[in-house]
């Protein structure tokens, strides 16, 4: 293989891992524009959701052979997932969270760490402790382009990431529900005299953020498997790249997701370390990164209000 | 003095508001008539931007009421002491406050600096449901304030402070407020530009009918735009009359006006 095709076979697998960072990172950089809080207890929803769509999905293949029916089902899956992560995100924002709004800063923290504890263990207790393969809908055979080996589940990934990514821009750009959102997390004082209820903005934040979580969930179980702490690791990497982005900020999270997903994959090619310690990699450039520039690539420097 | 009776939109009565210990508003009365441009002058803590805070529920009460359009906005029920404490304020939450036709301008004008012009005004007729008047209103803002109209894709923060002031009216207006609050229009700005806000409030005063109260530092030119006048020191009204009474009252000429 030249070193051409090397590149490309990186860039893609790169592009693909950071897609679904990306679609996780949304939802922390959404949740910490308007509340200033990061919802340690996200990545558990992405486990969530992983579980929601592989029960849903097995049911409705149910024992029919693999064929258009699967893909179907497949996102169909993916829509009741998304809709019971929406709802689930909502509940915990209003029963673990919302309370809290009022106190110290740290209480809702401690409270998200508590959620995702509960997510979790609750998990593990409900459906055990080995993990579970969701299956590809679809032949995952490697298809060869010229000397790229793309998989059908890498164009997948990155179809329905850009997807998501660009109806999420277009509502919060276009709409008016996307609008108050915007204002709120810019000022949300003054949102509120404009007669922007923010408790319902900030439902409809955790709703959203909640569902892009659980569509990348599904995503990311189609090659990790799916077990209750899945959402652990990946929930904490998604944090780190919407931070490096420039928290707060959507195009930010969208970035920092690619990059981080383009350093794990470059990382390992370029150091010719072992593949287990790729995250020493990745980890050290995001330092570096935040070192020069400390509020995140897109992030703007917080003003004290008064 | 007030001879002519006018219907009252605005009603004070007795309010006190405290921030911990400190109380900034003491026993605080006052009314607005429907119609009116009503000023408030006072030095800078005086306390007449928690009135404005409390009139939209930014700030709860701890004793007293506020009445709007005969509708108690807000009251102070359970048991008070008749010291400042003890009771529960209970009222109309802020974003439900526009809904009752009252606008505020705030403090430090406020836009929304990453969204553009058009989009402040948008966020500004948020209540409203109907598209058509939204854009309506938008192009008789961009009417009334050309400046925003040739300005309307960019973000506001580009704008310079008399412009975003001017934004910040114009969002008001998007709902065609009955009662138009401003909290120091007129801070930080060039005299130019503050005469001519001022001109703009007395003509939609005029032409729309809207009521006006203004709390504004510059106080001359507050008066002068005013039928009606308050005077705030420390958290309490010690003065009011007739915008132009005070204009020639002695102690407000000494005082807040430098002569």
């Amino acid at each position: 293989m030249g070193s051409a095709g090397m590149f490309f076979q990186h860039l893609m697998n790169g592009l693909t891992l950071g897609g679904i960072y990306a679609l996780i990172a949304l939802g922390y950089t959404m949740v910490y524009g308007i509340l200033k809080f990061i919802n340690f207890a996200h990545g558990d929803i992405l486990m969530v959701g992983a579980y929601i769509g592989l029960f849903v999905f097995d049911l409705l293949r149910g024992s029919s052979p693999l064929g258009p029916w699967w893909i179907a089902a497949f996102f169909i899956a993916m829509l009741v997932s998304m809709v019971c992560c929406a709802f689930l995100g909502m509940l915990i924002e209003r029963v673990a969270y919302k309370p809290l709004r009022k106190g110290s800063r740290l209480a809702p923290l401690l409270s998200a760490i508590g959620v995702s504890f509960i997510l979790s263990n609750g998990a593990a207790w409900l459906f055990g402790t080995h993990s579970r393969k969701l299956e590809y809908p679809f032949d995952n055979s490697p298809i060869s382009i010229g000397s790229v080996v793309i998989t059908p589940h890498q164009i997948m990934v990155l179809v329905v990431a850009v997807v998501m990514m660009v109806l999420l821009k277009l509502f919060v750009g276009k709409s008016k529900m996307g609008k108050a959102m915007r204002a709120t997390s810019l000022d949300g004082e003054t949102a509120k005299l404009m007669g922007i209820n923010s408790d319902m903005i900030i439902s409809l934040t955790f709703g959203i953020g909640s569902a892009l979580a659980a569509c990348g969930g599904m995503l990311i179980a189609l090659d990790y498997k799916v077990y209750a702490t899945m959402g652990t690791m990946i929930g904490l990497k998604a944090f780190v790249a919407a931070v490096v982005g420039g928290i707060g900020n959507i195009t930010g999270a969208m970035l920092g997701g690619f990059l981080l997903g383009l350093l794990e994959t470059f990382g390992v090619a370029v150091f010719g370390i072992p593949q287990g310690f790729k995250d020493t990699i990745a980890f050290a450039v995001l330092i570096i990164i935040l070192l020069v520039k400390p509020e995140g690539l897109l992030g703007k420097v917080e003003k004290e209000k008064v | 003095m007030a001879s002519v009776s006018k219907k009252t939109l605005l009603k004070i009565d007795g309010i006190d508001v405290s921030y911990g210990s400190i109380n900034a508003l003491k026993n605080v009365s006052m009314s607005v008539d429907e119609g009116s441009i009503v000023a408030l002058i006072g030095a800078n803590g005086a306390g007449k931007s928690t009135l404005l805070k409390a009139i939209v529920g930014q700030e709860p009460l701890v004793s007293g009421s506020i009445e709007y359009d005969g509708e108690v906005l807000y009251s102070v029920s359970g048991s008070s002491n008749g010291f400042g404490g003890g009771g529960r304020c209970h009222g109309v939450p802020t974003y439900d406050v526009v809904k009752k036709g009252i606008a505020l301008v705030p403090e430090g004008r406020r836009v929304f600096a990453d969204l553009t012009v058009e989009e402040n005004l948008d966020m500004g007729a948020f209540m409203l449901k109907d598209e058509a008047l939204v854009k309506r209103k938008k192009e008789e803002m961009f009417d009334f304030f050309p400046i925003l109209g040739e300005r309307r894709r960019q973000k506001s923060r580009s704008l310079s402070g008399g412009e975003q002031q001017m934004l910040a009216v114009a969002r008001a207006l998007m709902v065609s407020p009955r009662l138009l609050l401003l909290d120091e229009p007129g801070l930080g700005l060039a005299p130019l530009i503050v005469h001519e806000i001022f001109s703009k409030l007395r003509h939609i005063n005029r032409e729309d009918k809207v009521t006006v109260f203004v709390v504004e530092q510059n106080a001359r030119l507050a008066l002068k735009s005013s039928d009606d006048g308050y005077v705030m020191e420390n958290g309490s009204i010690v003065l009011h009359d007739k915008a132009s009474a005070l204009l020639e009252n002695e102690k407000v000429r000494a005082a807040y006006l430098g002569e």
